[in-house]
């Protein structure tokens, strides 16, 4: 989470304090990411180091001091508006990993670890789906915020699933499998060019 | 107070080689107010489970007591009459009669009950309202979007004084809004003391359960714990 180009993006429908900053931007975001005072006015001093914002106080950095965005601040918002984070290279996942050695563990029951991790997040997805009813459409940032937790939860938990399904597909084929005479495929993955 | 509870139900199909065990030995009480989701891929029962609990198919071994009354027992009128007046079903396909309208799909069960006609239209029209359809009551089951049917069907299922329903496969993935729409109506229903089960393979729909039931080969394998409160999320720890 960005906090500078959230608060570019506060900053972009007009001047505002530091301290109704950290209000609007809690509040913006369901208040599910809450934010110290600190942390709102080290951001501005940096935003303000790099012109993107400029503040109409003496240079102290206190209540009184009300920020704007610059012209750069707009360009650098809509700039990171349109740029995609990064997510070419897989996650170093831990659930993958635990999932990936219970595999490979002649004493080890797969499903039983795999159902383990399953059951904690249904778990997680039930209290979060709680929150979202009570808030019942009322406060959209925060049901767009929930509804992104959940689709990464239940992502998990299909790949739980599919993982599940090829492994004791897997188990099965070696268990019947008889020597076959087709040949080996290659075990090198990806495209030749 | 429980409202449906499956003893140690067993269901065979087929004999011989050719025998399957789609349910072993399943134990499952649902309370009045509660709602329960069974979740497990496909093959492992979930289905069977359901239509078992709603009367429509028999355990080989096992028993099914719905608000308390041993179904076996019961002669095929009385289960009949039990899934009239009982039991709400929604069904996968809906299950709609295409030449009646949405209000007449809703009051049907309430008429063969032996509801005057004009009370239970009132009354069909009355429950399609609580879900937003009042101004869809008039149409016929194909004039209908995917998500109205589906609330009709739920609507039928919970119309009258229905104490327990059961629905199977959601649609959520599809169209993760109408999933909603659908959940929430099944909780209402729950709130006001109807115990609920849904079926699904679908994590977002099940986690709006009170219990999420695990079903593997047949078998209860798992079940969460009931969540806490939904302030611990937000707890000054923050997990996010």
């Amino acid at each position: 989470m960005s906090v500078r180009h959230a608060l570019l993006a506060l900053l972009s429908e007009g001047p505002k304090y530091g301290l109704q900053l950290r209000q609007e931007f809690e509040a913006r975001t369901g208040e599910v990411w809450p934010l110290n005072v600190g942390q709102v006015y080290t951001t501005l001093q940096r935003l303000e180091r790099d012109r993107l914002v400029e503040s109409d106080g003496s240079g102290e950095d206190g209540p009184q001091n009300r920020f704007r965005i610059t012209d750069g601040g707009h360009d650098e918002l809509a700039r990171w508006l349109r740029t995609p984070p990064d997510l070419s290279s897989p996650p170093r996942d831990e659930l993958v990993m635990k999932i990936l050695v219970a595999a490979g563990l002649p004493d080890v029951d797969v499903h039983d670890v795999v159902q383990t991790h399953r059951r904690y997040l249904v778990e997680l997805m039930q209290e979060w789906t709680r929150l979202k009813e009570y808030a019942a459409d009322r406060d959209l940032s925060f049901t767009l915020v929930v509804d992104a937790e959940l689709y990464r939860l239940e992502s998990v938990v299909r790949w739980l699933d599919a993982a599940e399904g090829r492994i004791k597909r897997a188990a099965f084929d070696a268990a019947t499998s008889v020597p076959s005479a087709l040949p080996k495929l290659p075990r090198r993955v990806g495209v030749e060019r | 107070m429980i409202a449906l509870e499956l003893v140690g139900v067993s269901k065979v199909y087929g004999e011989g080689p050719s025998e399957v065990d789609a349910l072993r030995g399943v134990s499952l009480a649902v309370a009045a107010g509660e709602l329960v989701a069974v979740m497990g891929p496909s093959g492992s029962g979930k289905s069977t489970l359901l239509t078992i609990a709603g009367t429509l198919e028999q355990a080989t071994r096992g028993e099914v007591l719905v608000a308390g009354t041993a179904v076996s027992g019961m002669s095929r009128n009385d289960r009949a009459r039990l899934r009239r007046q009982v039991i709400g079903y929604v069904f996968q396909d809906f299950n709609l009669l295409a030449g009646l309208t949405a209000a007449e799909n809703v009051s049907l069960p309430l008429e063969l009950d032996g509801m005057p006609a004009r009370a239970a239209r009132a009354a069909g029209v009355k429950a399609l309202e609580d879900l937003g359809l009042g101004e869809r009551a008039s149409r016929y089951p194909d004039e209908l979007s995917g998500g109205e049917r589906q609330r009709v069907a739920v609507a039928r299922a919970a119309v009258g004084d229905r104490r327990v329903l059961l629905a199977d496969e959601p649609p959520g993935a599809l169209d993760s809004v109408n999933g909603e729409a659908v959940m929430r109506i099944i909780r209402a229903a729950c709130q006001r003391g109807v115990a609920g089960v849904v079926v699904t393979h679908d994590a977002q729909l099940a986690s709006w359960a009170d219990r999420v039931v695990f079903l593997r080969d047949g078998r209860v394998v798992d079940q969460t714990t009931p969540p806490p409160g939904p302030e611990s999320l937000l707890a000054p720890s923050q997990k996010l």
